[in-house]
């Protein structure tokens, strides 16, 4: 168990610099995921951590010690690949014994400590078979194994999960957040996805093109997300964006007037932008609401979607983007071609200005 | 019966035509030494293609040779080392040259397929200037060290295109375990390149086995000189008679080794290369 700490790491192959000024305080047993888009630089970060990449500038310490030129195997860190990469000619048993040999454990030791992580990870059947006599979720579990049988102070995953087929994933991931209560060791993991983000972290790091956007609490990220990039990727489906146009004086009150809704007395503190300033709105589909339309603040619906237990309606305006809602509660009694108009929840709009930065909510008159 | 039927046959018999005559094409040579080598003396010179009665006189009279026993151990001993030294260096040289990044990589893997393109003749003599500075003209490493710069070229090749192929979080998995180069060689990526291995160890082998220009050069005495110089140098009772049963009878000797290592070989081969085929 240990904690990490990242400091101005900055990463460049060749000409591209993939890694920017990153900043990360990791606690000592927190789950931290890194999320962003494919590309983003998730996997390098890991790798920097790893040790397997070396790092171009910035320091970075496990506990008080900076490590940066520590080879994989001083640093206490055990890592579980995407591709699982098990050595296809070991046993199981073998996969996880590799490393506790190479370490030059005592023979009894490394039997107790394999057969220990067997037993977490329910391998106790398998520890024979070769990996291709394993299915993929044996698999992902002996990668696992592997990674943790030399009881590594951290745990590194990259996408371990993106292999397998969606119900698999969702039970893998429940025995990961399992196990992470189990071995309260600090656990570091990469994904593209934000379910799996929300999920199973303490602390979300959403990354984009190899800088911090935001760090948070899946609760955090989801209330309060301090980018337009951060609220669109958390969540889903997906936050609608519009643009909208701040109207009267931004000192006393925000006050926006966005097409096809009209104008909403919002929250948030716009004192620091221009009168007629144009901002982007973001309101999640659970946070509208439909209603019977009159004038002419209407939307049409194109489109139902019927998902048993939830409904989502998509709607247009009468010219430009598709919006979308999401309402729990079949039936729904919204049809391809009606109009409707949409009431947002005032207290759960978003407002990001010219730089898609997040307006924060007035202090004083903070809604409900 | 019908044309398309007949075409049908037509096609089959024409396969297997072509099959028996490039059987025949293959094997009637090693066949006919085989058959002369059966012969006494008396008959050698009366073409037959099968045989009518064996005779062992041949066999008898080789292996009874000092010499030719010393030969045949010479033989193995020069194939077995440059095998090993080949397997050895090559799998490290593919290891940096397939796996390490570095500045002209690409230009050192050219060099080395280029080497390989020299007719032996051109290095013939700047090697034995080479034989004779280390001191090893007229023993079995002359030939070791000859033999491996030209079978290296090619097992380098081949095994640099096989470790690129293996996934790169292999190692990495394998980096992440603590191990160093040389146990993620020998303990990860040795066990898993068998086939490419057994395909160029065995190829190395035969080289070495049947070269005769270096042997014949780098060697002076009998004691010393590897099978395909003794068995040219076999001669009869008198300067005019070429013993034909006899050299054929060597000939075979040196051969079936070969030949059985190749049938062992290519099962591990085969099932080694579709077993990797597979992702596991
Ligand atoms: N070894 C490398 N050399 C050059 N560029 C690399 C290397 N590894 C990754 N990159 C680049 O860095 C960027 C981020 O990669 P990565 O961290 O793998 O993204 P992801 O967030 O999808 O895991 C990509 O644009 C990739 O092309
Ligand atoms: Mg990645």
């Amino acid at each position: 168990m240990a904690s990490v700490t990242l400091n101005k790491i900055n990463k460049v192959f060749g000409s591209t610099h993939i890694i920017n000024d990153v900043d990360l305080i990791i606690g000592d047993g927190e789950f931290v995921v890194f999320v962003g888009p494919s590309g983003c630089g998730k996997s390098t970060l890991l790798r920097l951590i790893a040790g397997l990449e070396s790092i171009t500038d910035g320091d970075l310490k496990i506990d008080d010690d900076v490590v940066n030129e520590l080879p994989p195997r001083e640093r206490g860190v055990g890592m579980v690949f995407q591709s699982y990469a098990l050595y296809p000619h070991m046993s199981v048993y073998e996969n996880m014994a590799f490393g506790l040999k190479l370490a030059k454990t005592d023979k009894q030791t490394v039997h107790e400590r394999v057969m220990a992580t067997a037993r977490i990870l329910q391998l106790e059947e398998l520890l024979e078979r070769k990996p291709k006599a394993l299915s993929g979720g044996q698999r992902q579990r002996v990668a696992m194994g592997r990674a943790m049988a030399r009881e590594p102070r951290i745990l590194l995953f990259d996408e371990p999960l993106s292999n397998l087929d969606a119900s698999l994933r969702v039970q893998m991931r429940n025995e990961i957040a399992r196990l992470h209560d189990r071995l309260g060791s600090t656990m570091i993991y990469v994904t593209h996805d934000q379910v799996e983000a929300m999920t199973l972290a303490d602390k979300i790091v959403v990354l984009k093109g190899g800088h911090i956007e935001q760090v948070g609490s899946p609760q955090t990220l989801y209330q309060q997300p301090a980018t337009k990039f951060v609220a669109g990727f958390i969540g889903s489906p997906t936050m609608n964006f519009m643009p909208a146009e701040l109207e009267d004086n931004p000192a006393e009150g925000c006050r926006v007037r966005a097409k096809g809704i009209g104008a909403l007395n919002l929250p948030q503190d716009a004192s620091a932008q221009r009168t007629n300033a144009q901002l982007t709105l973001g309101v999640r589909p659970e946070h509208l609401r439909l209603a019977p339309a009159e004038g002419d603040n209407a939307f049409e619906v194109v489109n139902v979607e019927y998902l048993g237990n939830e409904v989502y309606v998509y709607l247009e305006p009468m010219e430009g983007r598709t919006l979308l809602i999401h309402r729990s509660e079949a039936p729904c009694q919204w049809q391809v071609g009606q109009r409707a108009a949409l009431i947002a929840d005032l207290a759960c709009v978003h407002l990001f200005d010219g730089n898609d930065h997040s307006l924060a909510v007035r202090k004083t008159s903070a809604a409900a | 019966m019908n044309s398309r039927q007949l075409i049908a046959i037509a096609k089959r018999a024409g396969f297997w035509a072509l099959i028996g005559v490039l059987m025949v094409y293959a094997i009637f040579p090693f066949y006919y030494a085989v058959i002369t080598s059966l012969k006494p003396a008396s008959q050698l010179f009366r073409v037959d293609y099968w045989l009518n009665s064996v005779d062992f006189s041949n066999y008898e009279r080789v292996l009874t040779q000092g010499s030719f026993l010393q030969a045949i151990g010479n033989s193995v001993l020069v194939a077995v080392c440059v095998v090993f030294i080949a397997l050895l260096l090559g799998l490290t040289a593919a290891y940096a040259l397939g796996r390490v990044r570095f500045r002209g990589r690409n230009s050192v893997l050219l060099i080395v397929l280029g080497v390989s393109m020299f007719p032996q003749v051109a290095v013939l003599a700047g090697l034995f200037e080479v034989v004779r500075v280390l001191n090893i003209y007229n023993s079995p490493w002359a030939l070791v060290l000859s033999y491996t710069i030209f079978t290296l070229p090619f097992t380098v090749w081949v095994l640099t295109t096989f470790m690129r192929q293996l996934p790169m979080e292999l190692e990495e998995a394998a980096i992440m375990d603590g191990a160093t180069p040389w146990v993620t060689i020998t303990r990860v990526f040795m066990p898993l390149m068998w086939p490419a291995m057994a395909t160029t160890g065995l190829l190395a082998f035969i080289a070495a086995w049947n070269e005769f220009l270096f042997a014949l050069t780098f060697t002076l005495t009998d004691s010393q000189r590897t099978v395909p110089v003794a068995i040219a140098l076999i001669s009869g009772g008198s300067p005019h008679e070429l013993p034909w049963g006899t050299i054929m009878a060597a000939s075979v000797v040196v051969t079936v080794p070969l030949v059985v290592l190749v049938m062992i070989f290519q099962r591990r081969i085969v099932s080694g290369l579709t077993a990797g085929a597979v992702k596991g």
